[in-house]
């Protein structure tokens, strides 16, 4: 692999990371404020078609940006009125703006363009063009260029509008978290909604304002990926964004700077599973791989509880096998076969490191005390 | 004449059904400390919500200084000069001490000058009521006697002139309470106006001016705290005579049921928390642990409950009982004749969210005599037995499918003794039998703990409060820092004395 295609890779990480990114500081905003939401992914999806969809028919992508995020935000408000007003499950209110986004899009545009369920190419002026720095190459002189200057074009320059916005919203999510009173009211409100009550202030006011913040996040999400990121809404276009985000969130502890890490790690295995789809590698180096990871999940298991013995040693041996049949079947041609790595694994990485986080392999994470709890005056 | 700081009157405040404040008038002058006593259930928090504006008075006037005010909600409490600090801190564990005096009071959008000022202003309130607190401090970090504090100093930074604390002192050590009191005679001398929530009488007798009693959302009298004496405010109180003093005859003590010794326990930190302790408890008798809480004593009880891991040797009648292997825990405990009445019986010795008749025969759900047959336990039995174990333990109400939470600490503990009392044990290990307890439960299940002894069983009874170790205790064995620092008998011993063991000066307390 040369120093282009890494730079391309990652490149198209921070594209792909963008919408995590996005998606991600909506959630920390509305978790730290005490409300869990699930529904980032169906925000996400009707943000998506909503501005797709208004940017088409009025040829302004701004238009339609500003559409997105009021779907967006009216969907936030719902999920506002359950959880804090009505004092409803977040989860329950969270899952029902998922079906209600992931049904309604794809009905309204079969409905209004006829085009199963999508909707018309976006033309110029209906999306987001790439910005090109000052002095940045054309691609097609990429590879002459220097080391530098390829960083620089295909790596700094040449993004939409919105992915240096959502790189800003870092810095920003977390002066407002850590510098100002909002920010502080707001991880109050998430830690101890008691305290703020006492202190005189609305605690269903700091909710709200927090949920809306979410909207308008998760609307401008939606926006990139079906205005920048592509040029028109597809069906389920989101694809598990809204939930990969959520895992991230919890990978970065609920803190800005470390979601910005954990989005671009994820986007990052989105970039290789767009860019490599056939790995070929030698058959030694895959088992030996396979052969050290199911060492290390033995070695790990080897002081744990019965159960963790059956079920983690369980996979471990399963893996060990695995790595078996691997050199079993190169035996004859030599250890030195290249072997293709499935499409589908690289594709499953994402998830599969959704699930080690979730899992609580990756230090503990600590959520905001009152999350999830509606809050009620006691007594 | 000089306004009141605070005027009520004629505040009624009825939740459904129940009359929680009815037409209730007080007055309390500037610069005195007026103390609120009353049962649990009295309606005391709910006067004091209404005044901090949480809930709404379906009638009745405030007068702030003499000025009629309305407190529609917390803020307008806030700025008419009222500060409380309730009985569960409002805090926020994981903030700092500067973060959470600043809350809701910053002067600007931006935190930097907000902590500043508050900096300056914190040291300055320090040197002037002796509240010291390191404000960088995380709350999680620091002890309740410090988060109090943190909670007085918050109300101060807002300026409040009239301060309300709710049971202040029903979380802090005896050292704590008096430090506390110190600082509020401190501010009563600086001009506060203070109303002090307590059903502890002794509280009320040695720091407020007035008080008033309340009784069943009524306020029964308001007197002069000189003219009074504790006799007569439970009298108040309760609405009947009670005995303040526990009734006990000396002791009979006969064989030994618990002997502990070379007992030491390290926790997951590697500190070490028990320091070769020894003691031992006979039939008949009742041996107090004193100390301040954390020094030991819920490790000791954890150990005996068999919940903590430990080393050394523990018998009970004369034999062996495993520390560490398969056979320690709380089933085998019990199964050796050992009952627990745990420390925290919210957490510890009740299941919040379960009825009573669950909650009590948790530990000895397995008896055969609560199993209709090998898959069904018989829960309309347990129901019924638990139906008059209520009537005999005079828990209210006795209803044994009300959840744990809904009954009041009191009649919660009431449940827990007599699920452990009425298994007959050899041993009944009690932590804090009445924290959080109003008066007339206290009489109550002091006066269970000193029958049992007097069917001969041994009591290892632990207790932050002096007063009740020395009232019911036939020998008083004192623990500070993981250790025993000697026992004593509480006939010829006095509160002085105990306190030096307590702080770990054994020299002194020799003479």
């Amino acid at each position: 692999m040369d120093f282009l295609t890494l730079v391309q890779v990652l490149d198209s990480s921070l594209r792909l990371a963008t919408p995590l990114l996005l998606a991600c500081l909506a959630g920390l905003f509305s978790e730290r404020a005490g409300i869990f939401d699930i529904g980032l992914e169906g925000k996400i999806l009707a943000a998506a078609f909503v501005s797709a969809a208004i940017a088409y028919i009025t040829g302004s992508v701004w238009v339609g940006l500003l559409a997105g995020i009021g779907a967006s935000v009216m969907l936030s408000a719902i999920h506002g009125l359950a959880s804090i007003t009505l004092r409803g499950d977040q989860i329950i209110s969270g899952v029902a703006i998922n079906f209600l986004a992931a049904g309604l899009t794809v009905v309204i545009a079969q409905a209004w363009f006829g085009q199963g369920g999508r909707t018309p190419p976006l033309q110029s002026g209906g999306r987001f063009e790439p910005i090109n720095f000052p002095g940045a190459v054309p691609s097609k002189e990429m590879a002459d260029a220097g080391p530098l200057m390829q960083l620089y074009s295909e790596l700094l320059s040449g993004h939409s509008l919105l992915v240096y916005f959502a790189l800003l919203t870092v810095p920003i999510s977390w002066f407002v978290l850590y510098k100002t009173r909002f920010g502080l009211r707001l991880r109050a409100v998430g830690e101890n909604p008691a305290a703020v009550d006492t202190a005189g202030i609305s605690v269903i006011g700091m909710r709200y304002a927090a949920v809306i913040i979410c909207g308008i996040l998760c609307g401008i999400a939606g926006a990139y990926l079906a205005t920048a990121l592509q040029a028109n809404f597809t069906k389920d276009m989101s694809a598990g964004r809204g939930f990969i985000a959520l895992a991230a969130l919890i990978f970065a502890k609920w803190r800005p700077w470390y979601a910005l890490g954990a989005c671009l790690l994820f986007g990052f295995f989105f970039a290789v599973d767009n860019r490599f789809q056939n790995i070929l590698l030698p058959a030694w180096a895959i088992s030996s791989v396979l052969l050290l990871l199911a060492l290390g999940l033995l070695a790990y298991v080897w002081r744990k509880s019965l159960l963790d013995k059956v079920v983690l040693g369980g996979l471990g041996l399963g893996i060990v096998f695995v790595s078996a049949l691997i050199v079993n079947s190169a035996w004859s041609a030599g250890l030195g076969t290249q072997i293709k790595i499935p499409v589908v694994f690289i594709q499953s990485l994402p998830y599969i490191l959704t699930v080690v986080v979730l899992a609580g392999f990756v230090g503990k994470a600590i959520p905001p005390r009152s999350g999830g709890v509606p809050y009620m005056k006691e007594k | 004449m000089t306004n009141p700081a605070i005027e009520l009157k004629g505040i009624s405040k009825a939740f459904g059904p129940v009359q929680a404040n009815k037409d209730i008038s007080i007055r309390v002058m500037p610069g005195t400390i007026h103390g609120i006593i009353g049962e649990n259930g009295a309606g005391k928090s709910t006067l004091m919500s209404i005044l901090y504006g949480f809930y709404k008075a379906d009638a009745g006037e405030v007068f702030i200084s003499g000025k009629k005010t309305s407190i529609p909600d917390s803020q307008a409490a806030i700025s008419a000069g009222i500060g409380m600090v309730f009985q569960h801190f409002k805090l926020v564990e994981n903030f700092t001490v500067l973060e959470n005096i600043v809350l809701g009071a910053e002067s600007g959008a931006f935190l930097a000058p907000a902590l500043r000022k508050a900096r300056a202003e914190l040291a300055e309130l320090a040197a002037e009521y002796e509240l010291n607190v390191d404000p960088d401090a995380v709350i999680e970090e620091i002890g309740v006697g410090m988060q109090q504090r943190v909670e007085i100093l918050k109300a101060l930074y807002r300026k409040a002139n009239i301060l309300i604390l709710d049971e202040p002192t029903g979380v802090l050590t005896p050292a704590e309470a008096d430090q506390l009191f110190r600082i509020l005679g401190r501010l009563r001398e600086e001009g506060k106006t203070i109303i002090l929530i307590t059903h502890k009488l002794r509280e009320i007798m040695e720091i407020t001016d007035t008080v008033s009693v309340m009784r069943r959302g009524e306020m029964t009298a308001t007197v002069k705290t000189s003219e009074t004496s504790p006799e007569h405010l439970a009298e108040l109180m309760v609405g009947r005579k009670v005995l303040l003093r526990v009734d006990k005859t000396a002791a009979q003590p006969k064989h030994q049921v618990l002997e502990v010794s070379g007992l030491n326990v390290v926790d997951e930190a590697g500190v070490l928390r028990l320091k070769d302790i020894s003691l031992n408890v006979r039939a008949g008798e009742i041996l107090g642990i004193a100390g301040v809480a954390g020094n030991g004593q819920s490790e000791l009880l954890q150990v005996l409950g068999g919940y903590q891991p430990a080393t050394g040797s523990i018998r009970v009648n004369g034999s062996e009982i495993d520390l560490t292997g398969s056979s320690s825990d709380g089933q085998s405990r019990r199964a050796r004749g050992i009952a627990h009445v745990p420390e925290d019986r919210q957490r510890e010795g009740l299941i919040m969210d379960f009825m009573a008749w669950e909650n009590a025969i948790f530990g000895y759900h397995r008896d055969p005599a609560h199993q209709l047959n090998r898959f069904l336990m018989d829960n309309a039995a347990v129901r019924e037995e638990t139906a008059a174990k209520m009537a005999r333990f005079d828990v209210r109400p006795p209803n044994p499918n009300l959840t744990a939470k809904n009954f009041s600490g009191g009649n919660q503990q009431k449940i827990v003794l007599a699920r452990e009392i009425e298994r007959n044990p050899d041993l009944l290990l009690v932590g804090q039998p009445t924290r959080g307890v109003d008066i007339g439960a206290i009489e109550f299940i002091h006066k269970q703990i000193v029958e049992l002894r007097d069917r001969g069983k041994a009591i290892l009874l632990v207790s932050v409060e002096l007063d009740e170790i020395l009232s019911l205790s036939d020998r008083v064995a004192v623990m500070f820092d993981g250790q025993i620092m000697g026992e004593r008998d509480p006939s010829k011993t006095n509160e002085k004395e105990l306190g030096l063991l307590m702080a770990g000066v054994i020299s002194e307390a020799r003479i």
